[in-house]
């Protein structure tokens, strides 16, 4: 492909600099065949969320973000608690079986995931909190789309509960961005910028 | 026997380092470690039986982020290091990480012979048309026409075709994977590592500072749309006619792989000895 034909849709902020998961691809998740494995479905996106949150804490330490870092580590301390309450509630706290390459989604990821494309090396809290929230979404329309498509009446209950539970996280975030206060217009702009090749 | 194998199932988190990634947050390749990690778990490998071999760039950091052994090596030596070991250790699972500036512009050489040899090696292209790590240089896989302060106007120059070369040259097992699909992109690897000789995965792992456009990545790649073929003319076609979005397993040979001819029968201190001043 032409790169020009590309770059004209090109932005360097990424979804970062976009409302909340802007960028994202549609996730969708392979429907359950049973209670058992969908519970361990909700239970591998809770994971799945960890992982990814405790990686972006990664990256913005080693870039020197740390209010950034901060926010990504506790949102993945909250996302472990979510896994674990799953856990205790439905196995004992003994981990389900998981296929060890991952779980694999009818997306590329699961749908709680954050994209790794919506990050920026000066982004701060507030566009952290735009990318929890677009993943609690994501999440909530998941379990939506479970409820109203589940065959089994008690998948069906389940993944309400857990649209509700979702639908809650969606509000604490609201509250939390509220909270938080919004970008400067120039939150990008740095003195010494890693590119010299615009 | 793998003696591993009788030990308790291993996960993915067994082959990653206490070392934090130094990669541009949004990089790709921080989801790539991740499959390799998932690819070793998949196989119930042991870190102690797997070595991962690079050269240099931002992609050939990855030896240092994982539990495996490493070599960290020269820049495009890669594959002659990785075939060295492999064939003095033919046990070890050994993988080779490179970007498209290591692997197809200083390494092209190496990257051609070492498909023609076919030793039993897993080849990982983590490809962003980009020369990241020096700051935005065109590579071989660079568009002609993308324009930078660097190459103004583009390049102009016909973009380098790893998966036909690598076919032409006699590569065992080709496939193209999206950093964005990092499970997808593990079951890849482990294909890549179960299929004997030499294995060639490119994985699209886009450059978010210096080719941001290539974000749009995760909304242009797809499925391929055929199955894996063992035929290397229909191979060659199918790979010749895409857009270089299809992902999965394009071809799938049955070459042997290559076997030294019996063992080399110096220790290791005459051959040092050779080398006295």
């Amino acid at each position: 492909m032409s790169a020009k034909k590309v770059k004209k849709t090109a932005s360097r902020k990424g979804a970062a600099g976009k409302s909340a998961g802007a960028g994202r691809r549609k996730k969708t998740a392979t429907k359950p065949v049973d209670h058992a494995e969908f519970l361990a479905r909700a239970w591998a996106m809770e994971v799945e969320a960890t992982e990814r949150y405790a990686t972006f804490a990664d990256a913005m330490d080693e870039h020197n973000n740390r209010d950034v870092a901060e926010l990504f580590r506790k949102l993945s301390r909250i996302e472990q608690r979510h896994a674990d309450q799953i856990l205790e509630e439905n196995f004992a706290m003994r981990p389900p079986l998981v296929p060890r390459g991952g779980m694999r989604w009818a997306g590329a990821e699961g749908p709680e995931t954050a994209d790794p494309g919506d990050l920026h090396y000066r982004m701060q809290p507030y566009h952290a909190l735009r990318i929890a929230f677009g993943c609690e979404k994501h999440a909530w329309e998941f379990f939506t789309e479970l409820a109203r498509s589940a065959t089994s009446a008690r998948v069906r209950k389940a993944a309400l509960e857990m649209a509700e539970e979702e639908a809650e996280h969606m509000r604490l975030i609201e509250d939390w961005l509220k909270r938080t206060p919004p970008p400067p217009p120039d939150w990008e702009h740095d003195p010494d910028p890693p590119v010299l090749s615009d | 026997m793998n003696i591993a194998a009788a030990a308790a199932p291993i996960t993915a988190q067994a082959f990653k380092s206490d070392y934090k990634p130094i990669w541009c947050p949004g990089c790709g390749d921080y989801s790539v470690l991740s499959s390799f990690t998932k690819a070793f778990a998949m196989l119930d490998l042991r870190p102690e039986n797997i070595a991962v071999v690079s050269g240099i760039g931002c992609s050939s950091r990855i030896p240092a982020y994982t539990t495996c052994y490493g070599f960290h090596g020269v820049h495009g030596r890669s594959l002659a290091a990785a075939t060295g070991l492999k064939i003095a250790r033919p046990d070890l699972t050994v993988l080779v990480a490179s970007g498209d500036g290591d692997g197809y512009s200083i390494g092209g050489n190496h990257f051609l012979h070492a498909c023609r040899r076919n030793v039993d090696l897993t080849y990982i292209v983590m490809d962003n048309h980009v020369y990241g790590m020096t700051k935005g240089q065109p590579s071989p896989t660079t568009e002609p026409d993308w324009d930078s302060k660097l190459s103004p106007g583009g390049t102009g120059l016909r973009t380098f075709h790893p998966l036909v070369i690598a076919l032409a040259a006699g590569a065992n097992f080709i496939a193209r994977a999206f950093s964005g699909d990092p499970n997808g992109t593990a079951d890849i690897i482990a294909q890549a590592i179960r299929t004997q000789g030499f294995s060639f995965v490119e994985i699209l792992s886009p450059c978010v500072t210096f080719r941001p456009e290539q974000r749009e990545w995760k909304t242009q790649v797809r499925p391929a749309p055929v199955a894996t073929t063992d035929d290397p003319a229909r191979a060659a076609r199918r790979i010749m006619t895409d857009d270089g979005f299809n992902i999965g397993v394009l071809y799938k040979g049955e070459r042997t792989p290559y076997q030294p001819i019996g063992k080399g029968s110096k220790r290791p201190a005459d051959l040092e000895a050779g080398f006295a001043i």
